[in-house]
């Protein structure tokens, strides 16, 4: 029987006797344990919803389960203060990002992929050099640029945020592109394609899943991103600033309104923690295959 | 086509991809290295150079010293505990297991989440009055009183940088588990029977055929998380804005302090910080001969 084993149960079975009793009892272990850790990344953001529901009166009472769930902070979240103009603005924030990500990665990771030439060492180097360099560290260049030009934040945020994620999508194309084969591309060009059907009909579907990957990524961490979305959008108008600028104002001076705060903490969270889990097992490979390489 | 314009061929590809990184990258550095040596006001409004005025202020603010080196103790605690946290959760989420698709998907979600809201949630959590951590470990009777300065963890430097270093391990362990889990995905399954036919026990395997052979995964999230925590900074600005004074603050957001009084004395931080991340990066390239491997 222990032909058909894996290593892993293998190395377990030759530590001690009785393979065959203790072989459950250890994958139970092992889900209690991974499940117990699992349970532990979901507490914080469960607390959140907690909170959200809470009924307002019970917000200065020190107990753990709120004595009902009230949805009166996710109904009232839509007037006054504009948090649906917000949403409106980071979703023109991430879209746009990606929408250029894509313009500008595509080429560059397919001609990388399949051509050599002088200078593409030096290409990939300046790439990866802009995956380190992150917004934080040049923000007062940033900001000064952006602003002496006198760009409206929303179009300044949406050149940055895809000027920051460029890294990621070149990288991920560039794998997917180097994956497939140029026999592939030459057959449909000798089959009447030509050039631009062959990359139509063949190379881009190829390529889709790390197109979605890189569209996903890239939508995300725009919407995501806080701090220079802070420093360009402070003196807007609430309905003008990105999603996580604008549940900052939830924080007054001398109390905060953490019902509301979590209530849209959700909105601005729930959607983005489904989109991630359909990237989820190829989103390393892009952040990793530049240092990698 | 004439060599010469052959060889120009691979710039309309590249072009935009330069382009949209000299706007967004190259450019703001230069920006930032000027405003270094320029007089600025909080508005913005530029006074002319003052050479390097700022540089000798900024070096003579009681608290640069400091902050750079709680800046190195954050990156080098936070990143040193999350890989080691993340080479057990690794293995852990690497076996076979009912519902390990769920476990992991349950995984990535600080990682998805915006940190600043995850920030936000846990200086809810530490609330000295009805947050829950406190509610909890009064229960436990850790906490002698709700609303003490004991329950106050962020009213207190030392606390409060350490919560806030528990908050960054938190949101870095997704990535790191996930690129060390893909680290073990590719290595061959015959090596361990190799080592277990000449009888190593499970520990001795992971010691001398695992760790090794994780390298490269270990090495490449190592970098990705010094950056990252390096250039932090929802956290601790949600959680303490850097306060008590600058006493919980990073290099980041000093830097970002700095701004609102004196953009030119910001500029020239933020040229410290920018020469400190391209030292890290010099390092690591060096260690991991990154350009041999990309023209092979």
């Amino acid at each position: 029987m222990i032909t058909t084993t894996k290593p892993a149960q293998r190395l377990a079975a030759q530590a001690g006797a009785a393979p065959r009793a203790r072989r459950p009892l250890r994958t139970w272990l092992i889900a209690g344990a991974a499940y117990l850790v699992a349970i532990l990344f979901l507490l914080p953001y469960l607390e959140m919803l907690l909170i959200a529901g809470r009924p307002n009166n019970e917000l200065g009472q020190p107990t753990i389960l709120p004595s009902h769930f009230t949805f009166s902070n996710f109904t009232t979240l839509w007037s006054g203060s504009g948090l649906g103009g917000s949403i409106g603005t980071s979703l023109q924030i991430a879209a746009g990002a990606t929408v250029i990500v894509l313009l500008v990665a595509l080429p560059a990771a397919y001609c990388t992929a399949r051509r050599r030439f002088r200078g593409r060492g030096a290409f990939l180097l300046l790439v990866l050099a802009t995956q380190m360099f992150q917004p934080a560290a040049m923000l007062v260049g940033v900001q000064r640029e952006f602003v002496n030009f006198g760009v409206p934040p929303t179009l300044a945020l949406i050149i940055i945020n895809a000027g920051f994620n460029l890294a990621f999508a070149v990288w991920i194309l560039n794998a997917f592109f180097s994956s497939i084969p140029v026999e592939l591309e030459e057959a449909s060009m000798v089959d009447g394609l030509g050039r631009v059907g062959a990359l139509t009909r063949i190379t881009l579907p190829l390529a889709a899943p790390g197109i979605v990957t890189a569209l996903i990524f890239t939508f995300i961490s725009a919407w995501n991103e806080f701090l220079v979305a802070l420093t360009l959008s402070l003196g807007e108008s609430p309905s003008q600033q990105p999603l996580p600028v604008a549940i900052n104002n939830y924080i007054g001076e001398y109390s905060v309104d953490w019902g509301h705060l979590f209530a849209a903490g959700l909105v601005a969270t729930v959607p983005v923690i489904i989109l991630f889990a359909f990237i989820e097992r190829r989103v390393v490979s892009g952040l990793t295959a530049g240092a990698v390489k | 086509m004439p060599a010469a314009i052959r060889r120009l061929v691979p710039l309309l590809w590249l072009g935009p991809a330069i382009a949209l990184i000299g706007v967004v990258v190259l450019w703001p550095v230069v920006v930032m290295v000027q405003s270094s040596f320029q007089q600025i006001g909080g508005e913005g409004f530029v006074a002319g150079y003052n050479g390097i005025t700022n540089y000798r202020h900024l070096f003579n603010e009681p608290d640069f010293v400091p902050v750079l080196l709680r800046t190195l103790v954050w990156v080098v605690v936070v990143v040193a505990v999350t890989v080691l946290i993340s080479l057990g959760l690794a293995q852990l989420f690497h076996q076979r297991f009912p519902g390990r698709r769920v476990a992991r998907w349950a995984l990535i979600i600080p990682w998805a989440a915006s940190v600043m809201m995850t920030a936000l949630i846990f200086k809810w959590a530490l609330d000295p009055n009805v947050g829950v951590i406190n509610v909890i470990l009064h229960h436990l009777g850790v906490v002698k009183q709700l609303g003490s300065n004991q329950a106050d963890w962020l009213g207190n430097p030392t606390s409060a940088l350490a919560w806030m270093m528990g908050v960054a391990i938190f949101v870095s362990l997704p990535f790191t588990t996930y690129a060390i889990l893909s680290g073990l995905q590719g290595i061959p399954r015959d090596v361990y029977e190799a080592a277990s036919i000449d009888g190593a026990t499970s520990w001795r395997s992971y010691l001398a055929v695992t760790l090794p052979l994780l390298r490269p995964a270990i090495l490449v999230a190592t970098l990705i998380n010094v950056i990252n925590v390096f250039n932090s900074f929802p956290i601790i600005w949600e959680m303490t804005r850097g306060g008590p004074g600058y006493e919980t603050a990073t290099s980041t957001i000093y830097m970002v302090e700095l701004k609102q009084g004196d953009v030119g004395q910001s500029a020239s931080m933020s040229v410290i910080n920018f020469l400190l991340v391209i030292v890290i990066v010099l390092v690591y390239l060096s260690t991991t001969r990154w350009k041999e491997q990309v023209d092979r």
